[in-house]
């Protein structure tokens, strides 16, 4: 049987059911947040129907500003720390058997599946002072006495790092297992070592690769919503926290959803980019 | 010899990081008192019969599953036929539907989650539960859909061929070939949305959260008041639950290849 157009609307009927769930609960959810960003708040309840701009004229004060510039700063970060673990250790794994590997892959699947909930709670649990690592530290002499080491800048950190790194690797994962192996051979037969064909072979050969993860973890990053609220002071709010804290608790839908708006917009360009840069490598 | 020496170093650090916040919560939910110590105090299981045991923590973890369970049946039952028809059809207008089926996982989950608020507050559904079902379908449909299109993508044309000349029909064709081919995808997409609907807090949070609590939210709220040690022994409930389904799909199928490694590579 091959692959053949659609003919009669029969043909079509497969489509119809996912088509009416994806168009009703995505497209029109998505849509209403949409209109709900030029609404007026009201209150009293959720918000009345309006057309003002005036939710997005709060983007312009120095406040928002500052969020949205610690956002930018905090995924670059992870999005860095990320690629730079786990990308050697991909391609180490993927060296591995393959029983190793399949091993490895259920161990992250898990980490990554993971409740945000969960990640903080755990963090918040290892940052404490009776319960933390700094517990450990002092067993082995490194420090007078255990101190607490949440909330701070590095605990968000070190939290979303975590959160963000069994995806980095998985993202990275098919690109490093279909790498052909020969290109690595060939430097090794020339010569090279294994650090030196992996730095001069294996990374110019998957730059694009790796930019695309870079997005692709930042974008990641930028979604996390939890953590910073969890692990960090006020101060080390994030866009997706003012979002639900917008919407959640000042219940300021209008504005929570043109925030949300504006985040679309950005992480799609951004996706947009990764594809892009994606193609450039298909064509080379 | 030192290379391999440097590589397990840094596999063990890699494996560290992963486990250490675990291996805390793990000895901190088996203290004997309601104390946040680790090493732990005591040794005692009770905080895990807690789950079960607490009306509060046993109707959290009912939800849980109950919405994961429904939640996961949906977003296949929307997956399946959608991934059907666009490796059975020639449709290029249809992969519009590929596309809303990717955008709610592949944007930040704050965004899905807000739409849904907005929407059911508009159509005056917000709170029922059955909103948290539809809403974690369209949120995971993403999972299935990738795990179904890497089936189809794997089943040899010329079988179904074969099926056809041989005179079945479309409705014969798929329930005795090309069904059976795809039930490892189609259960593992099922396996994936499974796991991570029952670890999603924000959709749920921002549909269901004011009337209905399921485990992340239940444990979101407790975390905000304070310390018990419940949350620690459903935290590592989950990461087992979690480790346990991966750990099937990996004996029965094949992951490596779910993950985008080929499977003709040995």
């Amino acid at each position: 049987m091959k692959r053949e157009a659609p003919k009669s609307l029969a043909d079509y009927s497969p489509l119809f059911f996912p088509g009416l769930m994806l168009i009703v609960f995505f497209v029109v959810p998505f849509s209403t947040m949409i209109a709900v960003s030029f609404f007026q708040r009201d209150p009293s309840g959720f918000y009345t129907p309006d057309f003002v701009f005036s939710n997005y004229a709060r983007f312009l004060s120095l406040f928002f500003g500052k969020v949205l510039g610690f956002s930018l700063v905090l995924a670059v970060m992870v999005a860095i720390c990320c690629v730079v673990i786990a990308f050697p250790f991909t391609y180490l794994l993927t060296k591995r058997p393959r029983k190793v590997q399949t091993i490895w892959l259920v161990c992250l699947l898990s980490v990554l599946s993971l409740s945000e909930v969960i990640i903080g709670f755990a963090w918040s649990t290892l940052f404490t002072r009776t319960a933390g690592i700094t517990n450990l530290f002092v067993a082995i002499g490194l420090m007078k006495e255990p101190v607490a080491l949440t909330p701070s800048f590095w605990a968000v950190l070190t939290g979303m790092v975590y959160q963000a790194l069994p995806y980095t690797i998985l993202v990275l994962y098919p690109a490093l297992v279909r790498l052909d192996p020969t290109l690595l051979e060939a430097a090794r037969t020339l010569g090279a070592s294994p650090v030196r064909a992996f730095m001069n072979v294996v990374v110019p050969a998957l730059r694009n690769t790796i930019v695309a993860t870079l997005i692709m973890v930042f974008v990641f990053a930028l979604g996390s919503y939890l953590l910073p609220q969890i692990l960090g002071r006020p101060s080390h709010w994030t866009l997706s926290v003012l979002i639900t804290d917008q919407a959640i608790y000042q219940s300021n839908m209008p504005f929570a959803a043109a925030m949300a708006v504006f985040l679309v917009l950005m992480s799609l360009a951004l996706v947009g980019l990764t594809l892009l840069v994606g193609r450039k490598e298909n064509a080379l | 010899m030192i290379q391999t020496f440097l590589r397990r170093l840094y596999f063990v650090a890699v494996a560290l990081f992963l486990a250490a916040p675990l291996i805390v919560v793990a000895g901190v939910s088996v203290n004997e008192k309601q104390d946040l110590a680790f090493p732990p105090k005591g040794f005692s299981l009770a905080w895990y019969a807690q789950i079960f045991v607490d009306p509060e923590w046993r109707k959290a973890l009912f939800a849980s599953l109950s919405l994961a369970v429904t939640a996961a049946a949906l977003a296949v039952a929307i997956a399946l036929p959608l991934a059907w028809f666009l490796w059975r059809r020639i449709a290029p207008w249809a992969n519009v539907f590929q596309i809303l089926g990717l955008a709610p996982f592949i944007l930040p989950p704050v965004i899905t989650a807000l739409g849904m608020l907005s929407f059911w507050a508009t159509s005056g559904f917000y709170g029922q539960p059955w909103t948290a079902v539809i809403s974690h379908a369209i949120f995971f449909v993403t999972l299935p859909l990738v795990t179904l299109s890497l089936g189809f993508a794997s089943i040899d044309r010329s079988l179904v061929e074969a099926a056809a000349t041989m005179g079945a029909d479309d409705r014969t064709v798929l329930k005795t070939v090309v069904l059976p081919l795809i039930r490892p995808y189609l259960v593992s997409g099922y396996a994936f949305a499974f796991v991570l609907s029952l670890n999603e807090y924000i959709v749920a949070y921002m549909t269901i959260g004011f009337t209905l609590e399921t485990l992340p939210i239940k444990i979101f709220n407790a975390l905000r008041y304070g310390y018990t040690p419940t949350m620690a022994s459903v935290s590592v409930f989950f990461v087992a639950v979690a480790a346990l389904v991966f750990g099937l799909i990996a004996k029965f199928g094949d992951i490596r290849r779910l993950l985008g490694a080929m499977s003709s590579e040995t």
